[in-house]
């Protein structure tokens, strides 16, 4: 055991390292590239947590996606201030307390835990074969916590509408303002057509997966978002108006059909987002499905921006 | 086996360490770049090993997302590179 | 049989190991951005492959195998080209600061 808990102690190390050396950063950008090495390192630290669901989502959302919102910041911050982006003394001594007071918090409910833990899961592995599925996270998801999961997805769409609404009046159903690497450059050309066929056929895998071992809806949808905007970057195909009928209905899809679902369980099921007896499995797969579509419009268009051109007729 | 997995795991880690702490100490932004491909290839081979000595397959999937995730990155990377950025239309018209 | 395979992954997997090292050593020491991406990338695929090689025995069945080798001409390929449009810039703008 004892190589195992050398290894866990490096990796440990390791990322508090590259945290620190994040935060130590002077550039937005080099911050930016090693908070991204610091949620793939963390995917590695989940899976030495046996929380491979976990680690999945991190290396998705935390390696790419939110290193992609991150980078479009920078861009903006440069676009609008030039090089002068340094904040002011208080304003950085306030964000500062700010992350200390919260770190401090953490590690309070961290480092003491009560004296036994409490935990539902022997009772969720115990009913879990009811639902037909493998994956005691999907479980969760899908049928213990699906209200959670429901309002989690709304709040995606409600973040996007926050996104939306940084535009202004005259921009209103624009298209988003996705900076482009457009240079007639046939590396990055030959990249956006070589990776999405493999990335979409992950994303497929990950979703049917999910039902019986780590994956789903988010960890699918995550990685067709990121095909999306890679082919986009790359300008191989433009950017969509966000008034387009089509990509409205696939932002909404996903929700509405898991609504749907749940109203049907209060006739077929006597509850809300109940599943009658025997047909469990087949929904939450169609709900999946449809939930992995709708999260990868809405993060694909989280990570394009706000609306900034008007569309030309 | 798992033992020695475990153990070259833990060798491929250290040496991406140091890579990495070098690589993150540098100044040039083209050095920084570098971080995303280094972890491409180390985290997925630790992923691999880890995966073989604890005999959980699942493991792999990660491995694989990783190193879709670590090429994706990559290009956010160069595109938003100071000075590299071209707009297909100009934004300015829009202003 | 086992024990002929377990060698076989033993010996691979630390040809593998000691190609990281390489690599690394090649990151620290070399002068400029273009020779050390040159390192970090040859070198780190080539040690992937013999890990992925040396693993191969252990996967189970061979889809799993299967897997593994896929995985290893993803990152290949899709490193090939992250490389190279590395490179483009620091052709285009040098190392910039």
């Amino acid at each position: 055991m004892t190589i195992l808990s050398i290894f866990d102690i490096g990796l440990v190390v390791l990322i508090l390292a590259v945290g620190a050396a994040s935060i130590g950063m002077r550039e937005a950008f080099s911050a930016v590239i090693g908070f991204v090495v610091y949620g793939l390192l963390l995917s590695i630290a989940w899976v030495r947590l046996s929380a491979v669901d976990v680690a999945l989502t991190e290396a998705a959302i935390g390696g790419g996606m939110t290193g992609m919102l991150m980078l479009g910041a920078v861009a903006r911050l440069r676009f609008a201030k030039g090089n002068d982006s340094r904040t002011s003394l208080p304003v950085r001594l306030a964000a500062g307390i700010l992350c200390a007071l919260v770190a401090a918090g953490l590690a309070i409910a961290v480092l003491s835990p009560p004296e036994v833990i409490p935990t539902l899961a022997p009772m969720a592995m115990e009913n879990l074969p009811q639902s037909g599925l493998g994956n005691p996270v999907a479980g969760v998801l899908f049928v213990y916590r699906a209200l959670d999961t429901l309002l989690e997805k709304v709040v995606l769409i409600l973040a996007l509408l926050g996104v939306w609404s940084l535009a202004p009046d005259r921009m209103w159903g624009g298209i988003p303002g996705l900076r482009v690497y457009a240079q007639p450059n046939s590396k990055l050309t030959f990249l956006a057509q070589l990776l999405p066929p493999v990335g979409i056929v992950v994303a497929v895998y990950m979703c049917w997966v999910g039902a019986k071992e780590p994956g789903g809806a988010f960890q699918g949808g995550t990685v067709l978002a990121a095909m999306w905007l890679l082919v986009m970057i790359a300008g191989l195909t433009s950017v969509p108006s966000i008034s387009q009928r089509w990509l409205r209905l696939l932002l909404v899809a996903g929700p509405m059909i898991f609504l749907a679902i749940g109203i049907a369980g209060m006739v077929l099921a006597n509850a809300f987002l109940a599943y009658p007896a025997g047909y469990a499995k087949p929904l939450i797969v169609a709900v999946e499905v449809a939930l992995t579509l709708s999260i990868g419009v809405a993060l694909g268009l989280l990570a394009a921006g706000p609306p900034e051109r008007v569309q030309r007729p | 086996m798992a033992s020695f997995l475990f153990a070259a795991a833990g060798f491929v880690l250290t040496t991406i360490a140091l890579g990495l702490l070098v690589i993150l100490r540098r100044r040039a932004e083209v050095d920084h770049m570098m971080a995303a491909q280094l972890l491409g290839t180390g985290g997925v081979a630790i992923l691999l090993l880890l995966a073989a000595a604890t005999e959980a397959p699942p493991i792999v999937d990660v491995a694989l997302l990783l190193a879709l995730f670590a090429a994706f990155a990559a290009v956010a990377f160069v595109r938003s590179a100071s000075g590299s950025e071209h707009e297909v239309q100009d934004t300015a018209s829009g202003r | 049989m086992r024990l002929v395979l377990d060698i076989f992954t033993v010996l691979a997997v630390s040809a593998g190991a000691f190609f990281f090292l390489a690599g690394t050593v090649g990151l620290i020491r070399f002068p400029d951005a273009l020779t050390r991406l040159h390192a970090l990338t040859k070198v780190d695929n080539l040690g992937l492959g013999l890990v992925v090689l040396g693993l191969l025995p252990q996967a189970n069945g061979l889809f799993g195998a299967l897997k593994l080798v896929t995985i290893w001409l993803l990152v290949q390929l899709s490193g090939a080209i992250v490389t190279q449009l590395i490179a483009g810039t620091v052709r285009q703008h040098g190392p910039r600061e």
